[in-house]
Protein backbone atom coordinates (compact mmCIF):
# COMPACT_ATOMS: atom_id res chain seq x y z
CA UNK A 1 0.00 0.00 0.00
CA UNK A 2 1.27 3.47 -0.89
CA UNK A 3 1.86 5.82 2.04
CA UNK A 4 0.00 8.59 0.17
CA UNK A 5 -2.91 7.60 -2.07
CA UNK A 6 -4.66 10.23 -4.14
CA UNK A 7 -7.69 9.23 -6.19
CA UNK A 8 -9.36 11.38 -8.79
CA UNK A 9 -8.69 14.62 -6.92
CA UNK A 10 -10.41 17.70 -8.29
CA UNK A 11 -10.27 21.24 -6.99
CA UNK A 12 -12.23 24.16 -8.35
CA UNK A 13 -11.62 27.54 -6.71
CA UNK A 14 -14.48 29.91 -5.90
CA UNK A 15 -13.80 31.93 -9.07
CA UNK A 16 -14.41 28.83 -11.20
CA UNK A 17 -10.73 28.10 -11.90
CA UNK A 18 -10.12 24.35 -12.02
CA UNK A 19 -6.73 23.97 -10.33
CA UNK A 20 -6.68 20.16 -10.19
CA UNK A 21 -8.39 18.07 -12.85
CA UNK A 22 -8.76 14.58 -11.46
CA UNK A 23 -5.32 13.63 -10.13
CA UNK A 24 -4.60 10.01 -9.20
CA UNK A 25 -1.22 9.29 -7.66
CA UNK A 26 0.37 6.83 -5.25
CA UNK A 27 3.51 7.75 -3.31
CA UNK A 28 5.61 4.92 -1.92
CA UNK A 29 7.12 4.93 1.55
CA UNK A 30 10.74 6.04 1.69
CA UNK A 31 10.92 7.51 -1.80
CA UNK A 32 11.63 11.05 -2.96
CA UNK A 33 9.03 12.15 -5.46
CA UNK A 34 9.59 15.38 -7.34
CA UNK A 35 6.56 17.11 -8.78
CA UNK A 36 7.82 19.03 -11.75
CA UNK A 37 5.83 21.76 -13.43
CA UNK A 38 5.80 25.43 -14.38
CA UNK A 39 4.28 28.19 -12.24
CA UNK A 40 0.53 27.80 -11.91
CA UNK A 41 0.61 24.10 -12.81
CA UNK A 42 -1.24 23.07 -9.65
CA UNK A 43 1.73 21.83 -7.61
CA UNK A 44 1.07 24.01 -4.56
CA UNK A 45 -2.68 23.38 -4.72
CA UNK A 46 -2.03 19.63 -4.71
CA UNK A 47 0.27 19.85 -1.69
CA UNK A 48 -2.02 22.30 0.13
CA UNK A 49 -4.99 20.01 -0.37
CA UNK A 50 -3.17 16.98 1.00
CA UNK A 51 -1.97 18.97 4.02
CA UNK A 52 -5.34 20.52 4.89
CA UNK A 53 -4.69 24.14 3.92
CA UNK A 54 -7.02 24.00 0.93
CA UNK A 55 -10.35 22.22 1.05
CA UNK A 56 -10.50 19.29 -1.36
CA UNK A 57 -13.23 19.29 -4.01
CA UNK A 58 -13.98 15.81 -5.33
CA UNK A 59 -11.88 12.71 -4.82
CA UNK A 60 -10.10 11.15 -1.86
CA UNK A 61 -6.69 11.50 -0.27
CA UNK A 62 -5.34 8.99 2.23
CA UNK A 63 -2.10 9.30 4.15
CA UNK A 64 -0.98 6.11 5.88
CA UNK A 65 -4.48 4.78 5.20
CA UNK A 66 -6.16 7.73 6.94
CA UNK A 67 -8.59 9.91 4.99
CA UNK A 68 -7.34 13.51 5.21
CA UNK A 69 -10.85 14.88 5.77
CA UNK A 70 -12.68 12.29 7.88
CA UNK A 71 -9.65 11.13 9.81
CA UNK A 72 -7.72 14.40 9.66
CA UNK A 73 -5.97 14.08 13.01
CA UNK A 74 -4.24 10.77 12.25
CA UNK A 75 -3.50 11.83 8.67
CA UNK A 76 -1.98 15.18 9.63
CA UNK A 77 0.13 13.71 12.43
CA UNK A 78 2.04 11.85 9.73
CA UNK A 79 2.63 14.92 7.58
CA UNK A 80 5.19 17.70 7.77
CA UNK A 81 4.89 20.71 5.48
CA UNK A 82 7.53 23.19 4.42
CA UNK A 83 5.76 26.02 2.59
CA UNK A 84 7.08 27.78 -0.47
CA UNK A 85 7.19 31.23 1.13
CA UNK A 86 9.16 31.86 4.31
CA UNK A 87 6.44 32.17 6.92
CA UNK A 88 7.95 32.76 10.36
CA UNK A 89 7.03 34.98 13.28
CA UNK A 90 9.85 37.53 13.24
CA UNK A 91 10.37 37.94 16.99
CA UNK A 92 10.24 34.28 18.00
CA UNK A 93 13.43 32.43 18.83
CA UNK A 94 14.45 29.42 16.72
CA UNK A 95 14.22 26.86 19.52
CA UNK A 96 10.87 28.20 20.73
CA UNK A 97 9.24 28.15 17.33
CA UNK A 98 10.34 24.55 16.68
CA UNK A 99 9.12 23.51 20.11
CA UNK A 100 5.80 25.24 19.40
CA UNK A 101 5.38 23.17 16.22
CA UNK A 102 5.95 19.95 18.13
CA UNK A 103 3.33 20.89 20.72
CA UNK A 104 0.85 21.98 18.06
CA UNK A 105 0.96 18.48 16.59
CA UNK A 106 0.19 17.01 20.00
CA UNK A 107 3.62 15.54 20.72
CA UNK A 108 5.02 15.55 24.26
CA UNK A 109 7.86 17.95 24.98
CA UNK A 110 11.20 16.49 23.91
CA UNK A 111 13.97 19.09 23.85
CA UNK A 112 16.59 16.43 23.13
CA UNK A 113 14.82 15.57 19.86
CA UNK A 114 14.58 19.24 18.91
CA UNK A 115 18.30 19.59 19.62
CA UNK A 116 18.94 16.64 17.29
CA UNK A 117 16.97 18.24 14.45
CA UNK A 118 18.58 21.63 14.93
CA UNK A 119 22.04 20.04 14.89
CA UNK A 120 21.16 18.02 11.80
CA UNK A 121 20.12 21.23 10.03
CA UNK A 122 23.16 23.19 11.33
CA UNK A 123 20.89 25.48 13.33
CA UNK A 124 21.98 24.61 16.84
CA UNK A 125 24.25 27.65 17.13
CA UNK A 126 21.31 29.84 16.15
CA UNK A 127 18.80 28.34 18.59
CA UNK A 128 18.56 31.52 20.65
CA UNK A 129 18.39 33.86 17.63
CA UNK A 130 15.17 35.52 16.65
CA UNK A 131 14.03 34.30 13.25
CA UNK A 132 14.19 37.82 11.79
CA UNK A 133 17.95 37.84 12.43
CA UNK A 134 18.59 34.82 10.18
CA UNK A 135 19.61 34.68 6.52
CA UNK A 136 17.16 33.40 3.90
CA UNK A 137 18.79 29.96 3.78
CA UNK A 138 18.70 29.65 7.56
CA UNK A 139 15.04 30.66 7.67
CA UNK A 140 14.22 27.91 5.21
CA UNK A 141 16.05 25.44 7.44
CA UNK A 142 13.99 26.65 10.40
CA UNK A 143 10.85 25.88 8.39
CA UNK A 144 12.20 22.37 7.76
CA UNK A 145 12.99 21.96 11.46
CA UNK A 146 9.44 23.03 12.32
CA UNK A 147 8.02 20.56 9.82
CA UNK A 148 10.15 17.75 11.30
CA UNK A 149 9.47 18.65 14.93
CA UNK A 150 6.60 16.17 15.29
CA UNK A 151 8.50 13.29 13.64
CA UNK A 152 6.39 13.04 10.47
CA UNK A 153 6.67 10.09 8.10
CA UNK A 154 5.88 12.16 5.03
CA UNK A 155 7.49 15.52 4.36
CA UNK A 156 6.21 17.95 1.74
CA UNK A 157 8.68 20.54 0.49
CA UNK A 158 7.02 23.16 -1.67
CA UNK A 159 9.69 24.65 -3.94
CA UNK A 160 12.46 24.35 -1.35
CA UNK A 161 15.01 26.05 -3.56
CA UNK A 162 12.92 28.77 -5.24
CA UNK A 163 14.93 31.98 -5.20
CA UNK A 164 17.88 30.29 -3.50
CA UNK A 165 21.40 30.68 -4.87
CA UNK A 166 23.32 27.74 -6.34
CA UNK A 167 25.37 26.99 -3.24
CA UNK A 168 22.35 26.97 -0.96
CA UNK A 169 20.47 24.83 -3.44
CA UNK A 170 23.16 22.14 -3.26
CA UNK A 171 23.08 22.50 0.49
CA UNK A 172 19.33 21.91 0.49
CA UNK A 173 19.76 18.82 -1.69
CA UNK A 174 22.17 17.41 0.89
CA UNK A 175 19.61 18.06 3.62
CA UNK A 176 16.94 16.25 1.60
CA UNK A 177 19.25 13.28 0.98
CA UNK A 178 19.99 13.06 4.68
CA UNK A 179 16.28 13.17 5.53
CA UNK A 180 15.62 10.38 3.11
CA UNK A 181 18.29 8.24 4.74
CA UNK A 182 16.48 8.71 8.04
CA UNK A 183 13.44 7.03 6.48
CA UNK A 184 11.20 10.02 5.72
CA UNK A 185 9.15 9.95 2.52
CA UNK A 186 9.69 13.23 0.69
CA UNK A 187 7.52 14.95 -1.87
CA UNK A 188 8.95 18.13 -3.30
CA UNK A 189 7.76 20.48 -5.98
CA UNK A 190 10.11 22.25 -8.29
CA UNK A 191 10.29 23.83 -11.68
CA UNK A 192 13.94 22.98 -12.12
CA UNK A 193 14.61 19.81 -14.11
CA UNK A 194 18.12 19.55 -12.68
CA UNK A 195 16.71 19.58 -9.17
CA UNK A 196 14.43 16.64 -9.91
CA UNK A 197 17.38 14.94 -11.56
CA UNK A 198 19.71 15.54 -8.61
CA UNK A 199 17.55 14.24 -5.78
CA UNK A 200 14.38 12.44 -6.86
CA UNK A 201 13.71 8.72 -7.19
CA UNK A 202 10.57 9.33 -9.21
CA UNK A 203 9.35 12.38 -11.07
CA UNK A 204 5.77 13.44 -11.66
CA UNK A 205 5.13 16.02 -14.34
CA UNK A 206 2.19 18.30 -13.67
CA UNK A 207 0.78 21.01 -15.90
CA UNK A 208 -2.57 22.76 -16.14
CA UNK A 209 -3.88 20.85 -13.13
CA UNK A 210 -3.20 17.47 -14.73
CA UNK A 211 -0.59 14.89 -13.88
CA UNK A 212 0.94 14.22 -17.28
CA UNK A 213 3.05 11.29 -16.13
CA UNK A 214 4.92 9.74 -13.22
CA UNK A 215 8.10 7.87 -14.06
CA UNK A 216 11.29 6.64 -12.48
CA UNK A 217 13.77 9.46 -12.75
CA UNK A 218 16.22 7.50 -14.90
CA UNK A 219 13.57 6.68 -17.49
CA UNK A 220 12.34 10.22 -17.60
CA UNK A 221 15.76 11.83 -17.75
CA UNK A 222 16.69 9.68 -20.71
CA UNK A 223 13.68 11.15 -22.44
CA UNK A 224 14.12 14.69 -21.21
CA UNK A 225 17.88 14.72 -21.15
CA UNK A 226 18.44 15.62 -24.78
CA UNK A 227 20.89 18.42 -25.18
CA UNK A 228 22.30 20.36 -28.10
CA UNK A 229 26.02 21.06 -28.36
CA UNK A 230 26.85 24.10 -30.50
CA UNK A 231 30.42 24.37 -31.74
CA UNK A 232 31.52 27.66 -33.28
CA UNK A 233 34.43 27.51 -35.69
CA UNK A 234 36.76 30.30 -36.77
CA UNK A 235 36.65 29.74 -40.57
CA UNK A 236 33.22 29.29 -42.18
CA UNK A 237 32.61 26.01 -44.05
CA UNK A 238 30.80 25.68 -47.32
CA UNK A 239 30.02 22.02 -46.71
CA UNK A 240 30.49 19.37 -44.04
CA UNK A 241 34.01 17.81 -44.21
CA UNK A 242 33.92 14.16 -45.33
CA UNK A 243 35.62 12.99 -42.09
CA UNK A 244 32.66 14.31 -40.10
CA UNK A 245 29.89 13.28 -42.50
CA UNK A 246 28.64 10.31 -40.47
CA UNK A 247 28.85 12.11 -37.09
CA UNK A 248 25.23 13.33 -37.07
CA UNK A 249 26.35 16.94 -37.13
CA UNK A 250 24.35 19.80 -38.61
CA UNK A 251 25.98 22.79 -40.27
CA UNK A 252 24.45 26.23 -39.87
CA UNK A 253 23.60 28.32 -42.96
CA UNK A 254 26.49 30.74 -42.44
CA UNK A 255 28.84 27.75 -42.09
CA UNK A 256 30.20 28.90 -38.72
CA UNK A 257 28.30 26.60 -36.40
CA UNK A 258 28.18 22.82 -35.99
CA UNK A 259 25.35 21.39 -33.88
CA UNK A 260 25.17 17.98 -32.23
CA UNK A 261 22.31 16.37 -30.29
CA UNK A 262 23.12 14.02 -27.40
CA UNK A 263 21.62 12.53 -24.24
CA UNK A 264 23.27 14.13 -21.22
CA UNK A 265 22.29 11.37 -18.80
CA UNK A 266 23.84 8.65 -20.96
CA UNK A 267 27.23 7.26 -19.93
CA UNK A 268 28.64 7.82 -23.41
CA UNK A 269 27.66 11.07 -25.01
CA UNK A 270 30.19 10.79 -27.84
CA UNK A 271 31.39 14.32 -27.24
CA UNK A 272 35.05 13.49 -26.59
CA UNK A 273 35.41 11.50 -29.81
CA UNK A 274 33.51 14.15 -31.73
CA UNK A 275 35.76 16.97 -30.55
CA UNK A 276 38.83 14.88 -31.42
CA UNK A 277 37.49 14.27 -34.91
CA UNK A 278 36.73 17.97 -35.42
CA UNK A 279 40.28 18.88 -34.38
CA UNK A 280 41.74 16.19 -36.65
CA UNK A 281 39.68 17.51 -39.55
CA UNK A 282 41.69 20.71 -39.14
CA UNK A 283 38.83 22.87 -37.87
CA UNK A 284 39.62 25.47 -35.22
CA UNK A 285 36.97 25.83 -32.55
CA UNK A 286 36.42 29.23 -30.92
CA UNK A 287 33.38 28.61 -28.74
CA UNK A 288 31.32 25.77 -27.28
CA UNK A 289 27.94 25.90 -25.60
CA UNK A 290 25.15 23.49 -24.72
CA UNK A 291 21.41 24.03 -24.64
CA UNK A 292 18.67 21.90 -23.15
CA UNK A 293 14.98 21.81 -23.84
CA UNK A 294 12.95 24.11 -21.64
CA UNK A 295 10.25 22.69 -19.42
CA UNK A 296 7.62 24.21 -21.67
CA UNK A 297 9.09 22.44 -24.71
CA UNK A 298 9.02 19.19 -22.79
CA UNK A 299 5.37 19.70 -21.89
CA UNK A 300 4.55 20.42 -25.49
CA UNK A 301 6.33 17.26 -26.58
CA UNK A 302 4.59 15.24 -23.85
CA UNK A 303 1.19 16.44 -24.95
CA UNK A 304 2.09 15.77 -28.60
CA UNK A 305 3.13 12.25 -27.68
CA UNK A 306 -0.38 11.76 -26.40
CA UNK A 307 0.62 10.92 -22.87
CA UNK A 308 -2.46 12.66 -21.49
CA UNK B 1 -9.04 17.01 22.58
CA UNK B 2 -5.49 17.82 21.58
CA UNK B 3 -4.57 19.44 24.91
CA UNK B 4 -0.91 19.75 24.01
CA UNK B 5 -1.84 21.82 20.95
CA UNK B 6 -4.09 24.06 23.02
CA UNK B 7 -1.28 24.57 25.51
CA UNK B 8 1.25 25.25 22.71
CA UNK B 9 -0.98 28.00 21.25
CA UNK B 10 -1.82 29.42 24.68
CA UNK B 11 1.78 29.45 25.90
CA UNK B 12 3.09 30.99 22.69
CA UNK B 13 0.47 33.78 22.87
CA UNK B 14 1.25 34.44 26.52
CA UNK B 15 4.97 34.61 25.73
CA UNK B 16 4.21 37.48 23.36
CA UNK B 17 2.30 39.21 26.16
CA UNK B 18 5.09 38.81 28.69
CA UNK B 19 7.66 39.99 26.16
CA UNK B 20 6.03 43.41 26.37
CA UNK B 21 5.02 43.17 30.02
CA UNK B 22 5.99 46.70 31.01
CA UNK B 23 3.93 48.09 28.16
CA UNK B 24 1.01 45.75 28.93
CA UNK B 25 1.13 46.70 32.60
CA UNK B 26 1.96 50.40 32.58
CA UNK B 27 -0.51 51.54 29.97
CA UNK B 28 -3.71 50.47 31.81
CA UNK B 29 -2.35 51.70 35.16
CA UNK B 30 -1.61 55.10 33.67
CA UNK B 31 -4.93 55.47 31.82
CA UNK B 32 -6.93 54.34 34.88
CA UNK B 33 -5.09 56.80 37.09
CA UNK B 34 -5.92 59.58 34.62
CA UNK B 35 -9.59 58.63 34.62
CA UNK B 36 -9.62 58.76 38.42
CA UNK B 37 -7.91 62.12 38.50
CA UNK B 38 -10.25 63.64 35.91
CA UNK B 39 -13.57 61.90 36.57
CA UNK B 40 -13.10 60.85 40.16
CA UNK B 41 -11.31 63.79 41.77
CA UNK B 42 -11.91 66.82 39.51
CA UNK B 43 -15.45 66.19 38.22
CA UNK B 44 -16.57 63.58 40.75
CA UNK B 45 -16.16 65.94 43.68
CA UNK B 46 -18.99 68.07 42.20
CA UNK B 47 -21.32 65.12 41.66
CA UNK B 48 -23.55 63.73 44.39
CA UNK B 49 -23.57 60.10 45.22
CA UNK B 50 -25.07 57.83 42.61
CA UNK B 51 -27.37 55.11 43.95
CA UNK B 52 -25.84 55.68 47.39
CA UNK B 53 -22.27 55.19 46.14
CA UNK B 54 -19.59 57.89 45.81
CA UNK B 55 -19.08 58.85 42.16
CA UNK B 56 -15.39 57.90 42.20
CA UNK B 57 -16.29 54.39 43.38
CA UNK B 58 -19.33 54.22 41.08
CA UNK B 59 -17.17 54.51 37.94
CA UNK B 60 -14.75 51.71 38.95
CA UNK B 61 -16.79 48.81 37.47
CA UNK B 62 -17.38 50.81 34.28
CA UNK B 63 -13.69 51.63 33.97
CA UNK B 64 -12.71 48.01 34.46
CA UNK B 65 -15.28 46.90 31.86
CA UNK B 66 -14.14 49.59 29.42
CA UNK B 67 -10.54 48.32 29.53
CA UNK B 68 -11.41 44.64 29.73
CA UNK B 69 -13.74 44.78 26.72
CA UNK B 70 -11.27 46.78 24.65
CA UNK B 71 -8.32 44.57 25.64
CA UNK B 72 -10.24 41.33 25.02
CA UNK B 73 -11.21 42.42 21.54
CA UNK B 74 -7.78 43.81 20.66
CA UNK B 75 -5.87 40.77 21.92
CA UNK B 76 -8.36 38.31 20.45
CA UNK B 77 -8.24 40.02 17.07
CA UNK B 78 -4.47 40.48 16.95
CA UNK B 79 -3.76 36.92 18.13
CA UNK B 80 -5.30 35.32 15.04
CA UNK B 81 -4.70 38.21 12.63
CA UNK B 82 -0.93 38.14 13.14
CA UNK B 83 -0.47 34.52 11.89
CA UNK B 84 -2.65 35.46 8.92
CA UNK B 85 -0.54 38.55 8.30
CA UNK B 86 2.88 36.84 8.51
CA UNK B 87 1.61 33.63 6.88
CA UNK B 88 2.24 31.26 9.79
CA UNK B 89 -1.46 30.33 9.77
CA UNK B 90 -0.47 27.52 7.38
CA UNK B 91 0.84 25.65 10.39
CA UNK B 92 -2.47 25.89 12.27
CA UNK B 93 -4.40 24.76 9.21
CA UNK B 94 -2.16 21.74 8.60
CA UNK B 95 -1.97 20.68 12.26
CA UNK B 96 -4.13 17.91 13.77
CA UNK B 97 -6.32 20.40 15.61
CA UNK B 98 -10.00 21.24 15.28
CA UNK B 99 -11.63 24.66 15.49
CA UNK B 100 -12.42 24.35 19.17
CA UNK B 101 -8.80 23.71 20.11
CA UNK B 102 -7.55 26.67 18.08
CA UNK B 103 -10.23 28.89 19.62
CA UNK B 104 -9.57 27.72 23.18
CA UNK B 105 -5.84 28.42 22.73
CA UNK B 106 -6.14 31.88 21.19
CA UNK B 107 -9.25 33.10 22.98
CA UNK B 108 -8.07 31.67 26.30
CA UNK B 109 -4.82 33.63 25.98
CA UNK B 110 -6.57 36.84 24.91
CA UNK B 111 -9.05 36.51 27.80
CA UNK B 112 -6.21 35.85 30.27
CA UNK B 113 -4.41 38.99 29.16
CA UNK B 114 -7.61 41.06 29.49
CA UNK B 115 -8.33 39.52 32.87
CA UNK B 116 -4.82 40.37 34.03
CA UNK B 117 -5.30 43.97 32.96
CA UNK B 118 -8.75 44.08 34.62
CA UNK B 119 -7.21 42.94 37.90
CA UNK B 120 -4.42 45.52 37.55
CA UNK B 121 -7.00 48.28 37.06
CA UNK B 122 -9.01 47.09 40.05
CA UNK B 123 -5.86 47.07 42.16
CA UNK B 124 -4.95 50.56 40.92
CA UNK B 125 -8.41 51.88 41.78
CA UNK B 126 -7.96 50.89 45.42
CA UNK B 127 -5.33 53.65 45.65
CA UNK B 128 -8.03 56.21 44.82
CA UNK B 129 -11.25 54.88 46.38
CA UNK B 130 -12.42 52.57 49.15
CA UNK B 131 -13.83 49.59 47.37
CA UNK B 132 -15.96 46.82 48.77
CA UNK B 133 -17.25 43.93 46.73
CA UNK B 134 -20.61 42.64 47.91
CA UNK B 135 -20.77 39.61 45.59
CA UNK B 136 -17.19 38.53 44.84
CA UNK B 137 -18.16 35.33 43.05
CA UNK B 138 -20.54 37.16 40.73
CA UNK B 139 -17.86 39.77 40.09
CA UNK B 140 -15.35 37.11 39.04
CA UNK B 141 -18.00 35.36 36.91
CA UNK B 142 -18.93 38.59 35.09
CA UNK B 143 -15.29 39.49 34.57
CA UNK B 144 -14.34 36.07 33.20
CA UNK B 145 -17.43 35.81 30.97
CA UNK B 146 -16.84 39.29 29.58
CA UNK B 147 -13.17 38.54 28.88
CA UNK B 148 -14.06 35.28 27.13
CA UNK B 149 -16.99 36.50 25.06
CA UNK B 150 -15.30 39.68 23.85
CA UNK B 151 -12.08 37.79 23.12
CA UNK B 152 -14.27 35.55 20.93
CA UNK B 153 -15.67 38.63 19.19
CA UNK B 154 -12.09 39.84 18.73
CA UNK B 155 -11.14 36.46 17.24
CA UNK B 156 -13.94 36.83 14.67
CA UNK B 157 -12.77 40.36 13.84
CA UNK B 158 -9.21 39.07 13.46
CA UNK B 159 -10.34 36.47 10.94
CA UNK B 160 -12.54 38.94 9.09
CA UNK B 161 -9.92 41.71 8.91
CA UNK B 162 -7.83 41.88 5.78
CA UNK B 163 -5.59 44.73 6.93
CA UNK B 164 -4.59 46.60 10.07
CA UNK B 165 -7.15 49.37 9.42
CA UNK B 166 -10.02 46.90 9.47
CA UNK B 167 -8.56 45.39 12.63
CA UNK B 168 -9.07 48.76 14.36
CA UNK B 169 -12.39 49.57 12.72
CA UNK B 170 -14.84 47.57 14.83
CA UNK B 171 -13.29 48.38 18.23
CA UNK B 172 -13.06 52.06 17.34
CA UNK B 173 -16.38 52.66 15.60
CA UNK B 174 -18.69 50.25 17.37
CA UNK B 175 -17.29 48.97 20.64
CA UNK B 176 -15.93 52.20 22.14
CA UNK B 177 -19.22 54.11 21.61
CA UNK B 178 -21.22 51.18 22.96
CA UNK B 179 -19.07 50.99 26.06
CA UNK B 180 -19.06 54.74 26.66
CA UNK B 181 -22.84 54.92 26.18
CA UNK B 182 -23.36 51.75 28.19
CA UNK B 183 -23.32 53.44 31.56
CA UNK B 184 -19.60 53.30 32.33
CA UNK B 185 -19.66 56.76 33.86
CA UNK B 186 -23.33 57.20 34.75
CA UNK B 187 -26.43 55.33 35.81
CA UNK B 188 -28.91 55.04 32.96
CA UNK B 189 -31.57 56.28 35.38
CA UNK B 190 -29.92 59.71 34.93
CA UNK B 191 -31.03 59.76 31.28
CA UNK B 192 -34.39 61.11 29.98
CA UNK B 193 -36.98 58.28 29.62
CA UNK B 194 -36.67 58.08 25.83
CA UNK B 195 -32.90 57.57 25.94
CA UNK B 196 -33.27 55.09 28.75
CA UNK B 197 -35.36 52.93 26.39
CA UNK B 198 -32.84 53.34 23.54
CA UNK B 199 -30.00 52.43 25.88
CA UNK B 200 -31.65 49.13 26.73
CA UNK B 201 -30.79 47.97 23.18
CA UNK B 202 -27.11 48.41 23.99
CA UNK B 203 -25.82 45.02 25.17
CA UNK B 204 -22.96 46.59 27.11
CA UNK B 205 -25.49 48.19 29.48
CA UNK B 206 -26.35 44.73 30.80
CA UNK B 207 -22.70 43.87 31.38
CA UNK B 208 -21.78 47.02 33.21
CA UNK B 209 -24.99 46.94 35.23
CA UNK B 210 -24.41 43.34 36.29
CA UNK B 211 -20.78 44.00 37.10
CA UNK B 212 -21.69 47.07 39.15
CA UNK B 213 -24.32 45.03 41.01
CA UNK B 214 -21.57 42.60 42.05
CA UNK B 215 -19.75 45.52 43.68
CA UNK B 216 -22.51 47.67 45.21
CA UNK B 217 -25.68 45.57 45.06
CA UNK B 218 -27.43 48.15 42.87
CA UNK B 219 -28.19 47.67 39.16
CA UNK B 220 -29.91 49.43 36.26
CA UNK B 221 -31.35 46.15 34.96
CA UNK B 222 -32.10 42.90 36.84
CA UNK B 223 -28.90 40.90 37.31
CA UNK B 224 -30.47 37.77 35.78
CA UNK B 225 -30.87 39.69 32.50
CA UNK B 226 -27.24 40.69 32.66
CA UNK B 227 -26.10 37.11 33.07
CA UNK B 228 -28.40 35.96 30.28
CA UNK B 229 -27.15 38.70 27.97
CA UNK B 230 -23.47 37.91 28.40
CA UNK B 231 -24.02 34.13 28.11
CA UNK B 232 -26.16 34.63 25.01
CA UNK B 233 -23.52 36.88 23.47
CA UNK B 234 -20.80 34.28 24.13
CA UNK B 235 -22.96 31.58 22.49
CA UNK B 236 -23.58 33.72 19.38
CA UNK B 237 -19.84 34.37 19.03
CA UNK B 238 -19.03 30.69 19.49
CA UNK B 239 -21.57 29.73 16.82
CA UNK B 240 -20.04 32.29 14.45
CA UNK B 241 -16.53 30.89 15.04
CA UNK B 242 -17.80 27.34 14.51
CA UNK B 243 -19.33 28.42 11.17
CA UNK B 244 -16.08 30.16 10.15
CA UNK B 245 -14.02 27.02 10.67
CA UNK B 246 -16.64 24.79 9.10
CA UNK B 247 -16.73 26.82 5.91
CA UNK B 248 -13.12 27.99 5.98
CA UNK B 249 -14.31 31.60 5.52
CA UNK B 250 -11.33 33.91 5.08
CA UNK B 251 -8.87 31.25 6.29
CA UNK B 252 -8.97 28.33 3.85
CA UNK B 253 -9.09 28.59 0.09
Amino acid sequence: MSIVEIENLRKIYAGGFEALKGITLGIEEGEILALLGPNGAGKTTLISTICGITMPGEGTIRVGGHDVVRDFRDARRMIGLVPQEIYLEPFTRVFDTVRFSRGLFGKPKDDAYIEKILRQLSLWDKRESRTQELSGGMKRRVLIAKALAHEPRVLFLDEPTAGVDVELRKDMWDVVAELKSSGVTIILTTHYIEEAEAIADRVGVINGGELLLVEDKDVLMARFGQKELHIEITEPLSEMPAALADRGLRLSEDGRMLSYTFVSTGERTGITALLNDIAQAGLVMCDLRTEESSLEEIFVSLVKEGVV
Amino acid sequence: MNWKAIWAIYASEMTRFFRTLAQSFLSPVLSTSLYFVVFGAAIGSRIDQVDGVSYAAFIVPGLVMLSVITQSITNGAFGIYFPKFVGTIYELLSAPVNFLEVVVGFVGAAATKALFIGVVILATSTFFVDLTVQHPLAMVAFLVLTCLSFALLGFIIGIWAENFEQLQLVPLLIVTPLVFLGGSFYSISMLPPFWQTVTLFNPVVYLISGFRWAFFGVADVPVGFSLLAITGFACICLAAVWWIFRTGWRIRN
